[in-house]
């Protein structure tokens, strides 16, 4: 049992954001243990990715180029991790817990008979294992958790890692071939709609967010105009979901999603343990409310007590005068 | 053909969580301390949607845990599954998301004439979103997750759409399959005052590790090392100003000092 493996996830020849960062996690596990680190590329048409990996620091490549590949499938991807695991036996297995790589770490670890920590947001080797720190209870407390059994297979939560850096480096990919035919996949996609390059919220480095106090549809407005000026992504409480005044794509929190933007601007949410769950991992929280009092306060590092309708187009004019 | 839900019981949401000596414990002043996991209430509308416009012949509620998991069996029975299993043994406590997977797996095949077993996105306690997928592998079925929707269900075929981060997909599988459902697949409905009189009758069967030929392994990950959330850094800082105007230019300041901007 030895060495470091990462999945580095992709989509017609481009890498992933999440597999950036866990190329930059896995790094530093595979310095950590003395052990190479190695990728695994599997897809189509993927010698940028592997190329890439190679740049972000992989000492090893193993690439898979096959058209059942292409659309990410569980049935095509993870026989084929299962088989190079069980000729090769790495000691570890980091996946990006995107939903891809959550799916897939469930189906390795189950077939390798070993155990999966999810989630990770942060990880230290310590005496020859991994220790993943990770949210439980949806973000209400903590656990450093570890796999004991082998391989260790753990999943990185997006945006808790710093990207890999781009080290020049160059070299040639290990070429492998598909485990299952095509005929052998139970599933087949009849459509895709992709999401056309739209700032994801759990990939968004800014989010500006809104909650009943925004009062309606309308009430959106405001917080729109201030999130295409700063590039954020719009989120909301669960509250105006309900309401119908906003899809529930945007909902952050423990029914919603769970975000970590470097930014995360709240106006006119109370901050109900709920949303705190899937947004307390911000670096940096702003709270506008009229109310002093709201819970809110006590989470983030700025507060404005004011009316948002002021407040929210006064930030939109500065950050526009500072930004332009 | 039956449909399979599978239901955990976990902490309410308001739950005030609190760990002392690793040990983890909750309450929740004027509410129930345990629900039914909030993911969950989507799969149990789907189950019963099975039976009512699929032609499933029963949708039955499956969960493991300990003996006070009834409570959150009884609301399925409430909202309209048909019927309910409780899969509780002392020696299946400890168990990580595999462990689950093959208690749940074996309980399935014991129910018998299963084609569809539906299941929460994720649990709000461990928060993995591992176990039905591990439950499709040890069951050999194929694990359709992130579903938003079921197209049709014909001729020993399903579709459905997923939902990822990547996008939507329509994709079609051969029955059995593993199912996990997301929040846009449906509205669940409440339980109706005659379910909840029937429910609150239901004897629920509680069957042992035995009863379903699982043998407890050991766990195979360590999450014993439970703690509270470090406060975050640094208190708030209030943004003054004359005019809104200054309080606006005063946190943008101050935002460009934390290079967030
Ligand atoms: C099972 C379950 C799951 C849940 N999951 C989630 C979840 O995923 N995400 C989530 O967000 N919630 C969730 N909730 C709901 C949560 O408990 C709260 O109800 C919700 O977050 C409140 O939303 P809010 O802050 O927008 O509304 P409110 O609590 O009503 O707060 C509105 C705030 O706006 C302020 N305000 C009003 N007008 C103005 C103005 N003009 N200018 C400035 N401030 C103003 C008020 O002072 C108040 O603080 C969940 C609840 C349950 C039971
Ligand atoms: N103990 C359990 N009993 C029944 N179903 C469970 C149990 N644990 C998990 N599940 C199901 O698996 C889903 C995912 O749970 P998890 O993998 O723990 O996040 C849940 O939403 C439930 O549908």
């Amino acid at each position: 049992m030895s060495g470091v493996w990462v999945y580095v996830e992709n989509r017609d020849g481009a890498i992933s954001a999440i597999s950036r960062e866990a190329l930059g996690a896995a790094r530093q596990v595979a310095d950590g243990l003395g052990q190479p680190l190695t990728a695994l590329v599997l897809g189509k048409g993927v010698g940028p990715v592997c190329a890439a990996a190679f740049d972000l620091g992989a000492d090893a490549v193993i690439g898979a180029d096959d058209a059942t590949l292409a659309d990410g499938r569980l049935e095509a991807h993870g026989p084929l991790v299962v088989k190079l695991a069980k000729e090769r036996q790495p000691a570890v297995i980091l996946f990006g817990a995107s939903t891809r790589g959550r799916d897939l770490a469930a189906w390795t670890a189950a077939d390798l008979d070993t155990g999966a920590v999810a989630d990770a947001i942060d990880i230290k080797v310590e005496g020859g294992v991994v220790k993943a720190t990770r949210p439980v209870y949806t973000g209400k407390l903590l656990c450093d958790a570890y796999v004991t059994g082998t391989p260790q297979v753990v999943t990185l939560r997006g945006r808790a890692f710093a990207q890999a850096a781009a080290t020049g480096k160059t070299g040639t990919p290990e070429m492998v071939a598909a485990a299952v035919a095509e005929d052998a996949i139970p599933t087949k996609i009849t459509a895709f709609e992709g999401k056309g390059g739209k700032v994801s919220l759990t990939d968004a480095g800014k989010i500006v967010s809104g909650g009943r106090g925004v009062g309606g549809p309308e009430g959106f407005e405001p917080l729109r105009e201030l999130a295409d000026v700063l590039g954020a992504a719009l989120g909301a409480s669960r509250a105006t979901v309900d309401a119908g005044w906003i899809p529930y794509e945007h909902q952050v929190g423990q029914t919603g999603k769970t975000v970590a933007p470097d930014l995360y601007i709240a106006a006119g949410i109370s901050g109900a343990i709920q949303h705190q769950a899937g947004m307390r991992s911000s670096k940096v929280i702003v709270a506008i409310n009229k109310d002093p009092d709201a819970p809110i306060f006590k989470l983030a590092r700025y507060g404005i007590v004011g009316d948002l309708f002021k407040v929210v187009p006064a930030l939109t004019a500065e950050f526009k005068k500072r930004l332009s | 053909m039956k449909v399979v839900v599978c239901v955990k019981q976990t902490p309410s949401t308001t739950a005030t969580i609190s760990v002392k000596n690793g040990a983890v414990s909750w309450e929740d002043p004027g509410g129930k301390p345990n629900v039914v996991n909030p993911w969950d209430e989507y799969a149990i509308e789907e189950a019963i949607r099975f039976k009512e416009n699929r032609g499933a012949s029963d949708a039955v509620a499956l969960c493991v845990g300990d003996p006070s998991s009834d409570e959150a069996l009884k609301t399925c029975l409430a909202m309209g599954c048909t019927e309910a299993v409780l899969v509780s043994d002392p020696a299946l406590l400890g168990s990580d998301t595999l462990g689950t997977a093959r208690t749940l797996a074996a309980a399935i095949k014991k129910i018998g004439d299963v084609q569809v077993a539906l299941f929460g996105r994720q649990a709000i306690d461990g928060d993995s979103g591992h176990t039905p997928v591990q439950v499709a592998r040890v069951l050999g079925w194929t694990p359709l997750t992130y579903v938003s929707a079921i197209e049709s269900v014909d001729g020993g075929s399903i579709t459905v759409h997923r939902l990822t981060d990547d996008g939507k997909e329509t994709v079609t599988a051969k029955l059995p399959v593993v199912i996990s459902v997301v929040k846009e697949i449906n509205e669940p409905r409440y339980p109706s005052f005659m379910g909840i009189r029937k429910a609150s009758k239901a004897v629920i069967p509680n069957w042992s590790a035995g009863d379903i030929g699982a043998s407890p392994a050991a766990a195979k990950a360590d999450w014993s090392n439970v703690y509270a959330i470090p406060p975050r850094e640094g208190e708030i800082e209030m943004i003054a100003g004359d005019t809104v105007e200054e309080q606006a230019r005063n946190l943008v300041n101050k935002l460009f000092e934390e290079k967030v901007i």
